[in-house]
């Protein structure tokens, strides 16, 4: 049975803890863009993907989900962990050394949940296209999940895949951007205005919808509902997910500077007093 | 002990080579796919893609992507082939092949045509020289640069069955047919064309021919060549290298690419390792190509049989 809203929003507070100790544990990683997404994950694996148990990199008869923004995974580990891919308790050992949880994703340790290494941005939605178009070869019905982040498209391989995604009529696929605004060096206004990424991806072809409240889960579901009622119709759909980097933690939203940058202990013990202990820490 | 006597049975490029591989390929491994960047005329793919249509993607001329989309594709079963000119299959595409491929440990085969300075007139930007290092630097990437059409058309379809990244280099000029028609390939086993006492030749590619002619002309000198085929340069077999230098003492290693980072540095740092003895380098001494006929281009580089019979002599001298 599906898990219901609130279920889903005691997972994503479990989450947000998740993050916020594992990123303060090393003294790195990304927590701003981690807990932007957290909802959008957590909803994504709980209630919308069709998952087959266990894994396999094949992924053949069930949806599969490409990170293309890599560095946000504390999430996307906390919330695999969380969804029974690898025991929880393996999330005490991101970015140690000899450990399955590498600084950003990726298949070379055999990490179950991960298809594609990450991190040097861009890459993604290339990946993701091959993998559709795979299964509409193996007659496999079901969809291909991408994130991106917004100041990701500044790479221009995306652009590339963009094009080809429509041109060749990928319609099994669904591409998430979260449009936070932030990227490293700041707004992604102030470091290359992208102008209107709906009127982009619309001109190369895509079915384009908006999910405004991009932390709030119905939101989330009725949005990314619509966007699976679009797969089949001959065009991509890409979804414009706003949320607000840092969100859950109030000193680590409206601001860029927790991109990449952990909480020190004091600043820890104020974020996990925000977020009270729901399932269990690991 | 005379030399062993070689047939050029007609002269035809190595990319013919791979087209016919892999219409072979489409025909008996319904898991092969095929994604070209806008050259299925110069890779010769036209046959799969008319045999096989919806096996075969058109990426249009966006290699970055094609490399990501063959990643994707082994996702779900596929054994994805690219191909496009060296050049546009290696430097342009770096970071895509390290992280989705390599570092992803994915099943794709980058074939890659046009390579080294017989590329001809079109001169330096096309004319990569560097390829062969970039991608032997690739942790588990195999690097293959097979000698003439029917030693590409079966390394073609020998990788299909090695699962792992490869990345298969070949030409475009007509040279000689040497090798047996579907003969066996295997990765990472030198072939031994011409066993002899004086010196060892390896060469890999284009040069292999050159290796040979070499070869005949100093054995009129008197002097007993042994030529090996090294068409693997990744895994090198460094014990058909070590067994060869044993007995002749010393070595020359031809190929078609940049002295720096290709078999020669591959093969002398087994030596180091192992029995430091004279080596001698046909290579192109670190600098870019340029226009010209291929012909032109090997003898102005330093890269035809002349060369490598002076490197042999040189490196003979060089003995104790």
């Amino acid at each position: 049975m599906k898990p219901n809203t609130q279920q889903l929003q005691e997972l994503t507070v479990q989450v947000r803890r998740d993050i916020l100790r594992m990123v303060h544990a090393v003294n790195s990683g990304h927590p701003g863009g981690s807990l932007g997404c957290t909802e959008f994950l957590v909803t994504l694996y709980q209630h919308l993907m069709t998952r087959k148990e266990g894994f396999d990199m094949d992924g053949i008869n069930e949806d599969v989900f490409f990170l293309s923004n890599g560095h946000i995974s504390p999430v996307f580990y906390s919330v695999l962990a969380r969804s029974g891919y690898f025991p929880v308790s393996e999330l005490a050992t991101f970015r140690l050394l000899n450990s399955r949880l590498q600084g950003h994703p990726t298949t070379h340790e055999g990490l179950p949940g991960i298809r594609m290494a990450s991190g040097s941005l861009g890459q993604g939605l290339s990946v993701a296209l091959g993998t559709a178009q795979v299964k509409k070869l193996n007659k496999d019905l079901n969809l291909v999940y991408t994130l991106h982040g917004d100041g990701e498209l500044q790479e221009g391989q995306n652009w590339e895949a963009i094009m080809y995604a429509s041109a060749k009529k990928v319609d099994n696929l669904i591409a998430t951007v979260d449009v936070n605004g932030k990227q490293i060096d700041g707004t992604t206004d102030e470091v290359l205005y992208m102008g209107s990424l709906k009127a982009k991806f619309e001109a190369f072809g895509w079915d384009v919808l908006e999910i405004k409240e991009g932390n709030n889960i119905e939101a989330i579901v009725a949005g990314m509902t619509d966007a699976k009622s679009r797969t089949g119709k001959g065009k991509p759909v890409c979804v414009l997910l706003y949320t607000e980097m840092g969100n859950g933690v109030d000193f680590m939203m409206h601001t860029h500077a927790w991109h990449g940058k952990a909480p020190n202990d004091e600043q820890l013990a104020n974020a996990l007093a925000q977020n009270p202990v729901t399932l269990g820490d690991y | 002990m005379k030399m062993k006597k070689y047939t050029n049975t007609g002269n035809k490029d190595t990319r013919s080579g791979f087209g016919a591989g892999l219409t072979e390929l489409g025909q008996k491994n319904e898991n092969v796919v095929a994604l070209c960047a806008d050259l299925i005329g110069s890779l010769k793919m036209d046959d799969f893609k008319k045999n096989h249509p919806e096996r075969f993607f058109q990426v249009g001329i966006a290699e970055a992507n094609m490399m990501g989309i063959a990643a994707g594709m082994t996702i779900g079963g596929k054994i994805p082939f690219t191909g496009t000119f060296a050049n546009f299959s290696t430097g342009r595409v770096y970071d895509q092949i390290r992280q989705s491929i390599a570092y992803s440990d994915k099943n794709v085969k980058i074939c890659a045509s046009h390579a080294g300075l017989t590329l001809g007139e079109d001169g330096a930007t096309h004319q990569i020289l560097e390829d062969i290092g970039l991608m032997k630097m690739l942790p588990g990437m195999v690097v293959i640069n097979p000698c003439d059409y029917n030693q590409t058309k079966a390394a073609t379809i020998a990788i299909a069955d090695h699962h792992g990244p490869v990345y298969l280099r070949f030409g475009r000029p007509s040279v000689a047919n040497f090798t047996p028609e579907n003969g066996e390939f295997i990765i990472g086993k030198a072939i031994l064309l011409n066993e002899g006492t004086d010196v060892t030749i390896v060469a890999t590619g284009h040069l292999v021919w050159e290796a040979i002619i070499a070869a005949e002309k100093l054995e009129e000198k008197g002097i007993s060549a042994e030529v090996i085929n090294i068409h693997t340069i990744k895994p090198l077999d460094e014990e058909a290298i070590l067994k060869s230098v044993a007995k002749t003492g010393c070595i020359v290693t031809a190929e078609e690419h940049n002295i720096l980072g290709g078999l020669g540095e591959s093969v002398a740092r087994t030596l180091v390792s192992n029995n430091p003895i004279p080596q001698e380098f046909v290579a192109v001494n670190d600098s870019f190509g340029e226009s010209g006929t291929p012909a032109q281009l090997m003898e102005k580089y330093g890269l035809n049989a002349e060369a490598i019979i002076s490197a042999a002599e040189k490196a003979i001298n060089r003995k104790q």
